[in-house]
């Protein structure tokens, strides 16, 4: 049954878990935000023979399990910290998916500002840089910021290679004291805590660039 | 890799048997979340106050708690309460509301963006709310919510390997037991990674061939009726 002495125990130990879902989930969306614009980038930029191999590795990883790829990557590639190869793949994993973000963010941006930048004959570079992307990136930050959620909630998957993070941390607390009630309860609270003003700010801010 | 070959190809019963628990466990889940979806969907959309609060309340609940937890909670957190689920019972209900919360929000967007004036007309023409649902609403807003819907299918696919967390045989225990046999684990990865693949594309194919007959369908719905 419930206890709340446990549940006082525990708390600092899922919260001290906490703290690394909450570094994996940012550094993790660091990768995921950055790699995906490379990636939309290389994807309208380059020739086929490059393009090509590309969308069928993305498309590969998009569409296996992160839990099999956090193996495959913990195994093949020894030496990474747990923590780190956890980030790297969470964040290329995502990656696959704002990439996609971006496509249609950058093919909404108007033929008419990519011709007007032609016609002004600016180079190629600048284009990108001053016309495209900043209207393609404005308009694709709700979408982006969903998956950034979506990476939080994740992230226990990061457990299977040892990460101590938060559901690793409630899993262990819970088999040392015989609390699961406690530890999972206090992990679940926590989560929907840190998510929910987010995902309310999140359609907030679509709302309003949607306007 | 000769090794693995052989072992792997001595193993293909007990992958095969892996294989299908993952797809019966991706199935009911799938099933118990449309019902999931379609309820709290139409609970979303009542004029109650009192309804849609509760209804809002719930569906945040599950889509904010993370499926990770939920599926650990109701494995190893719901016996201390007295309660004790067959790990594939606790799968199900775990991915049944977890993903039946992220459509019921598919269900919601489809049903709102059926235009007014079909309802409307609906109504002018006398049709009951069940008629109106199920002859002119619905068909139209199921075709909206088969991609999203297969979005979300492929996903549970993809988070289906947690059942090897608990205790359930799936693909991925499976593939497991031929990793810890053979010792060749590069190969027994890519191996799964590929079957999963296999799966993902299948489940792809499914929902094209589901799209296009939800709109021949409408197409001759709306004309011979």
């Amino acid at each position: 049954m419930w206890s709340w002495e446990t549940a006082r125990e525990g708390l600092p130990v899922v919260l001290s878990g906490f703290r690394t879902t909450l570094y994996a989930t940012v550094l993790g969306s660091a990768v995921a935000i950055s790699l995906g614009l490379v990636l939309a980038v290389i994807q309208r930029t380059s020739p086929r023979w490059i393009t090509l191999p590309l969308r069928w590795t993305a498309d590969f990883i998009r569409s296996t399990p992160v839990m099999i790829q956090l193996f495959a990557a913990w195994v093949l590639v020894p030496g990474l910290n747990a923590l780190t190869l956890g980030i790297v793949v969470l964040g290329v994993h995502y990656a696959t998916y704002t990439s996609e973000v971006y496509r249609a963010g950058i093919d909404a941006v108007p033929k008419g500002q990519w011709e007007a930048a032609v016609a002004l004959s600016l180079p190629r570079r600048r284009v990108w840089r001053a016309v495209v992307l900043p209207q393609a990136v404005r308009n694709v930050i709700p979408a982006l910021g969903n998956y950034v959620i979506s990476m939080f909630k994740e992230t226990p998957f990061l457990s299977v290679i040892a990460v101590q993070e938060m559901v690793h941390r409630a899993n262990e607390f819970g088999s040392v004291h015989f609390a699961y009630l406690e530890a999972f309860t206090l992990a679940a609270l926590v989560f929907l805590l840190a998510s929910y003003p987010t995902s309310v700010l999140m359609r907030r801010l679509e709302n309003r660039l949607a306007r | 890799m000769a090794d693995f070959v052989t072992e792997f190809t001595r193993s293909l019963p007990s992958i095969a048997d892996g294989v299908r628990v993952t797809v019966q466990a991706t199935v009911f889940s799938a099933a118990v979340a449309l019902v999931v979806a379609f309820f709290f969907g139409f609970l979303a959309r009542s004029p109650r106050l009192l309804v849609r609060g509760s209804t809002r309340i719930t569906v945040e609940f599950f889509r904010g708690t993370s499926l990770y937890v939920q599926l650990f909670w109701l494995f190893f957190a719901l016996p201390v309460l007295g309660f004790r689920l067959e790990p594939m019972a606790c799968a199900v209900v775990a991915f049944g509301l977890n993903f039946g919360a992220y459509g019921s929000e598919v269900v919601r967007g489809a049903l709102n963006a059926v235009p007014r004036a079909q309802w409307e007309a609906a109504v002018a023409l006398g049709m009951s709310p069940w008629q109106r649902m199920r002859r002119v609403i619905l068909p139209q807003a199921w075709v909206q919510m088969i991609p999203p819907f297969g979005n979300l299918l492929i996903q549970m696919l993809k988070a289906t390997p947690l059942l090897s967390l608990i205790t359930i045989a799936d693909l991925t225990f499976e593939m497991d037991q031929l990793r810890s046999l053979t010792g060749n684990t590069a190969q027994a990865y890519l191996a799964i990674l590929v079957i999963y693949y296999a799966l993902a594309a299948a489940l792809n194919s499914l929902m094209k061939a589901v799209e296009s007959a939800a709109k021949s369908r409408m197409g001759q719905g709306t004309g011979g009726a």
